[in-house]
């Protein structure tokens, strides 16, 4: 799933600092996971703003919307019927969300009311962490499931490089080295002669170097 | 091809090998490096030159390689893949040994949360064991990583470091065995002050015979204070100070600080040359480059061949 963490607060109100009456948007779907920009955050968030406005004795005008996804304009145009006296609409979708909803709100400022982090999972209740980078060129047969281009500092294929200490990367911060975790495998699995096998270097243009990305299925164009 | 150049030289006639490092300033100032030079000279048989190590800023490798080579050095390029993909990093084997310099020595590079633009975008386009094989196809073969032809092919002596205190250490062989089968000649390692660790990770190299493919200079690094000590120890990537040596630092008076670490660094440089395999020191004296001649002096390596 896409892992968004709502923007801080102050940055939020400064974005809607002229506006006096705003559409509150959340999606359904990996933000609701991940308690970000789902129809509960998009409650929380609107009774903050009322709250808060109502501390600076000015008004404010907060209606609230979850669409089912807002990253598929089947679920987003509806919103273009109900625009009127909006003076923006706040979204609380991963950049590809808010961006759909620019694209059917024209004419209106659409704000995003989250930083979009990462593609990753849930380690435990309220933890996620990232775990593809979307490279376009999958490696984990390579790599006993473990994907280096995400999870190691510096996507070194042929790891780990000499910061891995005690099973952490050499940033420190709790995050296991890659190749330390694949390693391991290899050696549960009885592979390690494995390792002695030099990757070569990649073709990036499958990744964002190449471009934006695009993917089309003429079989399922209508 | 040209003559080898120096450290080759000295390295394939068997001789023990001495090299440093001298780090460039951050600032414009060619004095900086010429006063570093003047230090080194006669004292080492090539000089690296950093490359913006712990990702903070400082005068170019290459730039600070020409200084030192106008002034008869032998000097080794560091290239991090850090900061430049394959192409830049391929333009700058081409220009290095149009320039002269013939050392290149292959690293991943600290990541930039450690330096002075912790916002900056790194490249990693490649990995060290790639780079390293990509520079060896350019000379060998003169092509690019492309494939394309090289017009006049690089006369590069390439080499790489390897971290033996770094973890798994069972692997830590294993690694070397690959960037020597991707073209490494010369290994310089991190600063060996685990002396006890170093050993058992040369009998590893000696059993899959690497030291009979490639140079090892075993890394060396004076300390000038527990300060200093304890800083490596905690907040260097890949270093490994046992706690003995810190409380050894810390033992002595302020005013004998550096006598203990150059004597530290004496010990050990006797205790590295001992160990079948190893081929020379890589000395690294952090902004302290004027202490290596009382270290080569010290350790009998003076005068050079």
């Amino acid at each position: 799933m896409i892992v968004a963490d709502r923007k801080p607060f102050d940055e939020i109100m400064g974005m809607i600092e002229s506006c006096g009456k705003i559409l509150l948007v959340g999606c359904n779907e990996c933000v609701t996971v991940c308690a970000a920009g789902g129809a509960k955050e998009v409650a929380l968030l609107a009774s903050q703003i009322r709250m808060k406005r109502k501390a600076e004795g000015r008004s404010v005008e907060v209606d609230e919307k979850t669409l089912e996804r807002q990253c598929d304009p089947e679920y987003v145009n509806p919103l273009a019927e109900m625009l009127e006296g909006y003076d923006a609409v706040l979204s609380l979708a991963c950049g590809c969300g808010v961006q759909v909803v620019a694209e059917t709100c024209q004419g209106l400022r659409v704000l995003p009311g989250l930083n979009t982090r990462f593609m990753g999972v849930t380690e435990e209740h309220g933890v996620w962490a990232e775990r593809c980078q979307g490279c376009g060129d999958c490696v984990l047969d390579r790599t006993c499931g473990i994907c280096p281009v995400t999870r190691c500092a510096k996507s070194i294929m042929n790891g780990p490089c000499g910061g891995s200490r005690n099973g952490e990367c050499e940033l420190r911060d709790g995050t296991p080295c890659a190749w330390q975790l694949i390693i391991d495998r290899l050696k549960a699995s009885g592979e390690l002669s494995r390792y002695g096998e030099i990757a070569k270097p990649r073709d990036w243009s499958t990744s964002r170097d190449g471009g934006p990305r695009k993917r089309t299925r003429e079989d399922m164009r209508i | 091809m040209t003559a080898p150049g120096n450290l080759e030289r000295v390295l394939t006639s068997g001789g023990f090998a001495v090299t440093a490092e001298c780090g460039p300033p951050r600032g414009a100032d060619p004095e900086a490096i010429r006063k570093k030079g003047g230090y080194l000279k006669g004292f080492v048989d090539a000089v690296n030159v950093t490359d913006n190590q712990t990702a903070v800023v400082r005068m170019s490798s290459m730039a600070a390689c020409l200084i030192l080579k106008e002034m008869g050095f032998d000097p080794v390029l560091q290239m991090t893949v850090r900061d430049r993909n394959r192409i830049a990093l391929q333009s700058d084997i081409l220009g290095a040994a149009a320039l002269g310099i013939r050392n290149i020595l292959c690293l991943s590079g600290d990541h930039q949360s450690f330096g002075d633009h912790p916002g900056a975008k790194n490249v990693y386009d490649i990995d060290s064991i790639q780079f390293v094989d990509m520079a060896r196809a350019m000379r060998d073969e003169g092509r690019l990583s492309s494939g394309a032809e090289i017009t006049v092919k690089p006369d590069i002596f390439i080499g790489c470091v390897e971290n033996p205190f770094a973890d798994p250490f069972e692997i830590r062989a294993l690694r070397l065995a690959k960037k020597i089968a991707a073209g490494a000649r010369f290994i310089q390692t991190q600063c060996v002050f685990n002396v006890e660790k170093f050993a058992r990770w040369m009998e590893m190299v000696r059993d899959l015979g690497l030291h009979e493919k490639a140079s090892i200079l075993a890394g060396i690094t004076p300390m000038k204070s527990p300060g200093m000590a304890r800083y490596m120890k905690n907040s260097v990537p890949g270093m490994d100070v046992p706690d003995d040596l810190v409380e050894r630092m810390a033992s002595v008076p302020k005013e004998r600080h550096r006598e203990e670490g150059v004597a530290i660094c004496l010990e050990t440089i006797e205790r590295v040359r001992a160990i079948e395999g190893v081929a020379g020191i890589h000395i690294m004296a952090i902004e302290w480059e004027e202490i290596v001649p009382d270290i080569v002096k010290g350790a009998g390596l003076h005068p050079r061949p």
